[in-house]
């Protein structure tokens, strides 16, 4: 059993008077209820901009890439961009609920459901882009090593590339897994107190026939601490391997050591500013303001002033670098970057994700529900812009100047895109609707530690002097170790 | 698989439940198994069960994902099918670390997530008799199996005596069969 204390200075995780039986209600209650207007209004919006995602993608495939506003100088465009945004959100989720939990942070209980969730459709949606970028998606399988008709000839284990192909379908494997062993026990409950037979089935099938024995428990955390020690490098090497893509080759602007690092923190920032625009609105829709509370919506903005401030000064150190390298290459490539034709990419970038989150240095401000949710719909336009700078404006001036380009997206790549949040937004309307959207049985866990009411209970506790404290712990340990020995 | 006789106990707190279990087991009674809507510490413990090994299944098959993906690539790269990139060596492990921990990563996670299935005995599909719908709410149940030498009055006047909320006897399938949960009838037909 864990320790019964609880200090004061901690804020509570769970506000208002709730026992066990609340906590069930609240979070599985609206999965029972017929969903409101904006639901369908939101989610119907969602399908059609899904539809239109699918329609621009099938003119790309059908007449080919040339549709697109890529060319020979800038063969990267908004595809490439989009992909490294979206897998960049994808990193919030396994960071909150796998690195959280080694950390022991008992914040995470509250959100680390919706944000694995928002993992996982971010990195379905990531996977689109190099898809059909490859063009002849038709033969698309050719990435994965199998036997073929082709020699074999094998795809190139050396490339990072195809490093790219093994870490995110890795990641999007396990963090599938991660979020869905969490999700049994919570089936079951819904299950448990469903009226309708169609509810009782559809639960039961996913649920997996789980019952909650002491042993299923025991397995259970064993599996999710496990888990979480896989997923927490795991989710380092995806986005490190994403940026070998990039500082593999010798593109100046691209041929940094800087890029792992400075590409996993910037992936924190972006999914913490995701995970803040949709649950500020989950929150309020699902009225869960009591399990999602201001100080959970701080803490994560705490973590983003954090990743902001260590991508702003990677984006300090990538250009004294450039100045100290003495390379001429590199200097002109930032000097390009900078004050070039794209320069607005570029001021865009370091307006949306140095200057304006270190407003958050203000407690006010963090603490501030509507300049929360704008912020983080500003550091995602950041940190689209600091793909599109990095990608674009490392290629459009390169080595001769008669190959000198420019590049603007076409509709069916800006189609693509919108496609993709449609594919987000279909499925996290669905997963709010259907799910349980908080980890109810970790709730339970962390809710005599951490729950307004019991905390107030704590000051008897408070009050004893530190040997009466410590006798009562030692003499409740030794008496579970004299019932392990009977 | 078998169809028993049990006399079933809901407590609505776990500090309850401790000196239930210890009272219980101490008595002579036979434990079927505890139900929980959470992972209460200690209860595994308490109820004299050994701790999981599941984590060493998880280890093993991380090896099987790293020697995979070292043989595999081995193998393709210096016999089957050599390619020269650049003049560098065929046999190039420093490259081939980031899929070699991805693999290591997948087979652990996979592997154990299926062990983890296993042994729970747990399966779309599958069905257990659930004992007290509010096990998975807010209510720990405690399933004593009853034989000849319990009565099942006795046993029942016992758990009210250790703080029981509710009680009753039941007779269930012990184990797993494939069912629906939206189909109590089949656990009557179990039953006949």
């Amino acid at each position: 059993m864990h320790i019964k204390y609880e200090s004061f200075v901690r804020e509570p995780l769970v506000n208002s008077e709730k026992d066990y039986h609340q906590v069930t209600e609240d979070i599985i209650s609206p999965i029972e209820k017929k969903p409101g207007r904006m639901w369908y209004v939101g989610f119907l919006f969602s399908v059609a901009l899904l539809l239109y995602g699918v329609f621009s993608v099938s003119w790309s495939v059908y007449w080919g890439l040339g549709t697109w506003g890529v060319n020979k100088t800038i063969g990267w465009g908004w595809d490439i961009t989009n992909f490294v945004w979206w897998v960049g959100i994808g990193h919030a989720g396994t960071l909150i609920s796998a690195i959280l939990l080694l950390f022991r942070q008992g914040w995470r209980t509250g959100v680390n459901r919706a944000a694995e969730a928002m993992t996982i459709f971010a990195v379905m949606c990531a996977g689109q882009f190099p898809i059909f970028h490859m063009g002849r998606v038709w033969d698309g399988f050719f990435v994965l090593p199998y036997p073929n008709s082709r020699g074999p000839l094998w795809p190139n284990f050396n490339s990072p590339l195809l490093w790219d192909v093994f870490a995110i379908s890795t990641y999007f494997t396990v963090s599938l897994l991660f979020w869905y062993s969490g999700l049994i026990p919570d089936f079951a409950t819904v299950r448990d107190r469903a009226k309708t037979k169609f509810r009782k089935m559809t639960y039961g099938f996913a649920s997996f026939g789980w019952t909650g024995t002491a042993k299923n428990w025991q397995r259970h955390e064993a599996l999710s601490l496990v888990l979480a020690g896989l997923a927490t490098p795991l989710v380092l090497s995806v986005h490190t391997i994403v940026s070998f893509d990039f500082a593999t080759s010798v593109i100046p602007g691209w041929h940094t050591t800087i890029f792992p690092p400075y590409f996993v923190a910037g992936a924190v920032f972006s999914g913490f500013a995701m995970v803040q625009t949709l649950l500020v609105i989950t929150r309020k829709i699902l009225h869960l303001e009591e399990y999602i509370t201001i100080g959970h919506l701080e803490a994560m903005n705490k973590v983003i002033v954090l990743t902001g401030s260590i991508v702003g000064i990677a984006y300090l150190t990538e250009l004294f670098m450039s100045w100290y390298s003495g390379a001429w290459g590199e200097q002109a490539a930032f000097k390009w970057r900078i004050l070039g034709p794209y320069w607005w990419s570029y001021w865009a970038m370091m307006t949306c994700n140095v200057v304006s989150p270190q407003l958050f240095w203000v407690k006010k401000l963090r603490r501030n529900i509507p300049f929360t949710f704008v912020m983080s719909i500003v550091v995602n336009i950041g940190m689209w812009f600091e793909r599109f700078v990095i990608i674009v404006t490392s290629l459009y001036r390169d080595w001769i100047p008669g190959s000198w380009a420019y590049y603007s997206p076409q509709w069916p790549e800006v189609g693509f895109y919108l496609g993709t949040f449609g594919l987000f937004f279909t499925c996290y309307f669905l997963f709010a609707k259907y799910f349980p959207v908080i980890a109810v049985a970790e709730i339970k866990f962390v809710l005599k530690t951490s729950g307004e009411n019991y905390k107030r209970n704590m000051q008897a506790i408070e009050n004893q002097s530190n040997e009466e404290f410590l006798h009562e712990v030692e003499t409740d340990h030794a008496s579970h170790e004299e019932v392990a020995h009977h | 698989m078998a169809i028993k006789k049990f006399a079933v106990a809901c407590y609505d707190d776990e500090e309850v439940l401790f000196p239930a279990v210890k009272q219980v087991r101490n008595s002579g009674y036979k434990i079927h198994d505890v139900y929980t809507p959470f992972a209460v510490h200690g209860l595994d413990e308490a109820l004299g069960h050994k701790s999981t090994d599941l984590h060493i299944a998880g280890f093993i098959f991380g090896l099987t994902g790293t020697s995979t993906a070292v043989g595999f690539i081995s193998w393709i790269f210096t016999s089957d099918w050599p390619l020269n990139f650049g003049g560098k060596p065929h046999f190039s492990l420093p490259a081939w670390i980031p899929i070699t921990f991805e693999l290591t990563v997948l087979f652990a996670a996979v592997g154990m997530v299926l062990t983890f299935c296993y042994l729970n005995q747990i399966m779309p599909g599958v069905k257990k008799h659930v004992f007290h719908p509010r096990q998975s709410d807010d209510m720990f149940v405690m399933a004593l199996e009853l034989n000849e030498h319990a009565t099942e009055q006795e046993a029942i006047d016992f758990l009210k005596s250790t703080g029981a909320k509710e009680t009753s006897v039941q007779i269930a399938e012990a184990g797993w069969w494939y069912g629906r949960f939206d189909k109590p009838e089949e656990y009557e037909r179990l039953n006949a």
